[in-house]
């Protein structure tokens, strides 16, 4: 069974490409496609596709779409998404930058209600916000927010981050009640990882790991630190660790890849794919994994 | 005429509502365009739908009635698109309002964070960061839609001066998010 990784890349002209991908030079090969790893979708697929290496399993298929923000590219990508599910055996899908669509992300919603067996749904960024939005979050198995993100999942009014209400306070302080409003709303997957200065691991029970350490400050203004935590948490799930262990593994690996690189604000993701192996496997050493 | 008669009758007898939940948690993802005028109703649907946006005019709610009894209704998401090429075409909204809660405004509370010669500015999910030094955008994050990523390819690296405002080249509220925290930040750095 595959597992495939959805999103876009900011190019106009990117057609949709789709298959299995490798890393090379510090590109992502994508069939005849060699894409920037900067942020975004193709920094996630990076991740996952060095940790898939590191765990020992096969490498994730992508499905990747130019998309600068019009919907034009993302809208193929949905389409070709909601052909491909039931046609062909998926174990994990995770769904990354997409242009919020409340139509296409209610059709997907009911093509995967109809499959005997689903496969295990992660959602980040755009596609996030749509499942909030189509009211039937807890169909996913994962939501990984950032604490803007926590504030809208938790607000159950707000379309978009953007009009997330202000009573609603954005501090970390405040994730375990936003945490708390998100699931009594029913607006939130089923398990949820919230990364911040204290990263959560949280359920419909409450709150089931925090992982604190080690703090790198330094982590939070880049971009893609975000998307490469997904990676690594598809990663994990898709080697068959369940979803809450596989989170706080994740959460604690992507602290260390902070503090192996031990970047500057000024850094690129791309600067610190380079730790990825070694914060996995000290990682995997530390809950008891044995590495591949 | 029978067309605009149409779409008047329309609006009178089903004014604008979150017709789209198909779950009963769903959230309404359009928006809702409040203009003086009905002729400036009839030019953003045609400048709006030209450019490929998905637009319908339809009455508004009661609540946010004002005179001229239609509205354009637009998907949410696009709301920069929308801003931009109604300034570009000279139509002048009242408001733009999310349908799902015509009280939501947008995010204006910023979250600014100092890394000593770098400094960050968070609105709502957008982040940007620039080098203190020479006001360099080292870093933007955070965000869904995917302007995001084309918007971080166009301005890190440029200075905060020269920089295109991520007004100019987004299309979505993530970028409306940016330009926020963008404009927030050069307020900062001005001192």
């Amino acid at each position: 069974m595959s597992w495939v990784i959805l999103g876009t890349a900011p190019y106009e002209d990117f057609p949709l490409v789709e298959g299995v991908c490798s890393v090379q030079n510090g590109r992502l090969i994508l069939g005849e496609h060699s894409v920037k790893i900067a942020r975004g979708t193709p920094a996630l697929i990076t991740t996952a596709c060095i940790s898939a290496q590191v765990l020992g399993i096969s490498a994730p298929k992508a499905m990747l779409v130019g998309d600068i923000g019009d919907g034009k590219g993302s809208e193929k990508l949905y389409a070709r998404v909601w052909e491909q599910i039931g046609s062909q055996s998926m174990s994990l899908l995770t769904f990354h930058y997409l242009q919020p669509d409340l139509n296409w992300c209610l059709k997907i919603n009911m093509k995967l209600e109809e499959l005997a067996q689903r496969p295990t749904l992660v959602a980040d960024a755009g596609y996030m916000y749509v499942a909030k939005m189509s009211g039937q979050a807890n169909l996913y198995d994962l939501f990984t927010p950032d604490i803007g993100e926590m504030a809208f999942l938790a607000d159950e009014n707000a379309p978009h981050p953007f009009y997330t209400r202000g009573f609603l306070l954005q501090d970390e302080s405040s994730a375990p009640d936003l945490i708390k409003r998100a699931y009594e709303h029913q607006n939130a997957a089923k398990f949820l990882l919230v990364k911040g200065r204290k990263d959560y691991v949280a359920s419909q029970e409450g709150i089931l790991d925090v992982i604190s350490e080690p703090v790198v400050e330094n982590m939070e203004p880049i971009g893609g630190t975000g998307d490469s935590l997904t990676g690594i948490v598809s990663s994990l799930i898709a080697s068959g660790i369940q979803i809450p262990k596989a989170a706080s593994m994740a959460a604690k690996a992507n602290r260390y890849l902070g503090l192996l690189a031990n970047p500057t604000p000024a850094h690129s993701i791309s600067d610190l794919m380079a730790y990825l192996p070694d914060a996995l496997e000290k990682t995997l050493k530390e809950y008891d994994y044995l590495c591949f | 005429m029978k067309t605009l008669f149409k779409k008047i009758y329309s609006g009178i007898t089903e004014s604008i509502k979150p017709s789209l939940k198909k779950d009963h948690n769903a959230v309404s993802a359009r928006g809702i365009i409040l203009f003086h005028h009905t002729s400036d109703v009839i030019k953003a649907e045609e400048v709006l739908r030209g450019a490929g946006l998905d637009v319908c005019v339809k009455g508004p709610p009661p609540e946010v009635r004002t005179g001229c009894d239609m509205a354009v209704e637009f998907p949410l998401v696009s709301e920069l698109a929308v801003n931009r090429l109604l300034e570009q075409n000279n139509v002048k909204p009242i408001n733009i309002l999310p349908l799902q809660d015509l009280l939501l405004e947008p995010v204006s509370l910023f979250n600014t964070k100092d890394f000593g010669d770098f400094l960050m500015v968070r609105a709502a999910n957008m982040k940007i960061t620039v080098d203190k030094r020479d006001l360099r955008i080292v870093n933007i994050s955070g965000g869904g839609c995917p302007d995001v990523p084309y918007l971080a390819e166009q301005l890190v690296g440029k200075s905060l001066n020269d920089a295109p405002e991520p007004r100019s080249l987004g299309k979505t509220l993530c970028g409306y998010a940016l330009q926020l925290a963008y404009e927030e930040l050069r307020k900062q750095c001005r001192g």
